[in-house]
């Protein structure tokens, strides 16, 4: 699903140039659940956001189900990651002048889907996340995991090749966080891809796969035991 | 086609109803900006209007010719002699003038201004006392109270009639009486009222108390010949008064023997010249008022852009979840300038219809009044469309601005944790 080739990223500071992604050379398949780990500084944001076409890659080769991911234009990029790609945020990033129901919703507009299908849709994967009576609240009424689960159903509504979260639980307390993950694994169990960045190891065993970075490059990817959260709720 | 995308609109709406106060704030500048111009703009129609209707009955290309004394000697004659004209110059003028319209003949009662005691069973006026012909009315239009001004019928049979003043009315009538039917004397003849008028409080060359009777009638009566006092001469409208003045002249002078270059000789007052004095001033208002009301427009329209873009900034990190989400860079920027256009278009209705009732209120107030000129306030419909297409068209470049600031934001700064 997702290929990348000797991956280089540095930014420019002034008149110094910091290289934060040194060669990465990195695989997922088709319903994998990867945890990306990291200390801060070890380029696991910038990675996600190279996944996610937010930024680009200085050299080496990206390809996100086939397709080449190189120089797009803004244009691309856009149309690229509505159809590609589910973003979950560390602080959910729901518009908050609109309704559970809108916020979901939103990728569907952009995908230009009618609005009777569009309301329908939001509105069974809002049942997904075990929120259809919120449906009309707004994000401020909502506690902090509702939230994040609106952001899953939002990311989920356009039904996308590649999920990628940052830092998913990081704004919250251990039990939401497991329930958050509960959630993202069922997600996996249905097939889904999912990429879940964070330095919390109790989330990341809760992955299939967990990829170290440090430095700028991967030191350690290893397969584990999945440890179903189920089991903390 | 986009602009019909229902759902554009309803996400537009939908954002700027969530944000009720900022909306209001934002629309705030373009509502006074609007409001401003309509009320220049309207007052000064008001005022071109209430001029109009203060000289409505008066044919502005028109000029009044008279004979007055000879200030050079010239051909033997002396200078300070008299001109009088005949009523042949009247024909004569109309036949070699074709830009003449209307040319009616006048004479006076004694010299200019003089007044001539009119009696009614013992009662008596001191008024002014003409002859002339119906067609003066097309020149300077009576306001009849009762009864009818002279017709060509008077003209014709030297008729014993006479349309008077309604000073004159209240001089030698009593009040409430009927005057029409009812006998005046004049220097011993007999004349029977058929009309009265009122003064045109405005432009006034006869006076109040004034006696008019038929031409024919006054030369009959008063045995003047063929004298003739005075013309009232109307110019077709596509032709400057000055030149047929000119050429009058030219002809009268030459006529009776006057010095090419005697200034004194012809009196003649150029009515086109107020007129156009006026109708500057009101051009010059209305043009005054829709610049001073275009930059207030312009004024209220940055005000939405700078409001916008500091939105903008507030909504980085919407803007930056929605091209997260798949909304490409144009569909952004056509979010925030048609949120532009849609807050100035709505603002600059809403300032139209409040200021549109303010001139309503004005107008119910002072727009009746004879003494102060404001008659019907209002912008015309070429007046509105043209501000409003031109603040419409200004807040598309304007939105522009911060639609620019806002795709200048990448999705990744936008998202960036604080």
């Amino acid at each position: 699903m997702i290929e990348i080739k000797d991956l280089h990223k540095s930014y420019k500071m002034g008149s110094n140039s910091l290289h934060v992604l040194k060669g990465i050379n990195f695989n997922v398949e088709e319903g994998e659940l990867v945890a990306i780990m990291g200390s801060s500084g070890s380029g696991k944001s910038t990675l996600l956001n190279i996944l996610g076409m937010l930024d680009g890659a200085d050299s080496g080769e990206y390809y996100l189900d086939g397709v080449p991911i190189k120089d797009l234009s803004e244009k691309k990029a856009a149309q690229y990651r509505n159809k590609f790609l589910g973003f979950v945020f560390q602080s959910f990033n729901l518009i908050n002048y609109k309704s559970a129901l809108e916020n979901v919703a939103l990728p569907l507009y952009y995908q230009k889907v009618g609005r009777r299908e569009r309301q329908d849709k939001a509105l069974n994967y809002l049942d997904r996340v075990g929120l259809k009576e919120w449906a009309t609240h707004l994000p401020s009424e909502l506690s902090g995991g509702q939230k994040q689960r609106v952001a899953i159903a939002r990311a989920m509504a356009a039904e996308p090749k590649v999920l990628l979260a940052d830092e998913p639980t990081g704004a919250l307390d251990s039990k939401t966080s497991y329930e958050v993950m509960d959630l993202i694994q069922k997600i996996n169990d249905d097939g889904n891809t999912i990429l879940v960045v964070t330095h919390e190891k109790d989330i990341a065993h809760m992955c299939k796969r967990i990829v170290h970075l440090r430095d700028g490059v991967i030191v350690e990817d290893t397969k584990i035991e999945q440890v179903r959260a189920q089991e903390y709720v | 086609m986009w602009l019909f995308d229902r759902d554009l609109w309803f996400e537009i709406f939908h954002t700027l109803g969530k944000n009720m106060f900022r909306t209001f704030l934002t629309m705030l500048g373009v509502i006074f900006a609007m409001m401003i111009l309509v009320l220049l703009l309207g007052s000064a129609n008001g005022m071109s209007n209430g001029f109009d209707k203060i000289f409505a009955g008066t044919a502005s290309n028109s000029l009044f010719v008279w004979g007055q004394r000879t200030s050079e000697p010239y051909k033997g004659f002396e200078r300070g002699r008299r001109i009088r004209y005949k009523i042949e110059d009247a024909s004569i003028l109309k036949e070699q003038i074709p830009e003449i319209e209307v040319l009616a003949p006048r004479i006076e009662l004694g010299s200019h201004r003089d007044v001539v005691t009119v009696y009614r069973k013992g009662q008596t006026s001191g008024s002014s006392v003409y002859g002339d012909y119906p067609e003066i009315d097309n020149i300077t239009k009576k306001k009849l109270v009762e009864g009818r001004f002279l017709n060509d019928n008077d003209i014709e049979h030297s008729k014993k009639v006479c349309v008077i003043g309604e000073e004159t009315y209240k001089l030698l009538f009593e009040k409430g009486e009927d005057a029409i039917g009812e006998d005046i004397r004049i220097n011993g003849v007999f004349f029977s009222v058929v009309g009265i008028y009122k003064p045109n409080n405005n432009i006034n060359i006869d006076g109040e108390n004034a006696v008019f009777i038929p031409f024919t009638t006054f030369q009959k009566a008063f045995n003047s010949g063929d004298r003739m006092g005075w013309m009232a001469i109307a110019v077709e409208p596509s032709t400057k008064v000055a030149v047929v003045e000119n050429q009058i002249k030219a002809i009268l002078k030459n006529k009776y023997d006057i010095a090419p270059n005697d200034e004194r000789a012809i009196g003649s007052f150029d009515m086109s010249e107020i007129f156009n004095n006026i109708s500057a001033f009101t051009n010059v208002l209305k043009g005054f008022s829709f610049f001073v009301g275009i930059f207030t427009l312009l004024a209220g329209v940055i005000a939405i852009s700078n409001i916008l873009l500091i939105t903008v900034k507030e909504r980085t990190k919407e803007i930056g979840v929605r091209r997260a989400l798949g909304a490409t860079p144009i569909v952004v920027k056509r979010q925030i300038v048609v949120e532009a256009i849609v807050l100035t278009a709505f603002a600059g209705l809403i300032g139209f219809a409040i200021s549109v009732g303010i001139l309503a209120i004005l107008d119910s107030l002072w727009g009746s009044g004879d003494d102060f000129p404001f008659v019907n306030p209002m912008v015309s419909i070429p007046q509105f469309s043209i501000s409003f297409l031109l603040m419409v068209g200004l807040s598309v470049l304007i939105g522009l601005l911060p639609a620019n600031r806002a795709i200048k934001v990448r999705p990744i700064e936008a998202l960036r944790e604080e």
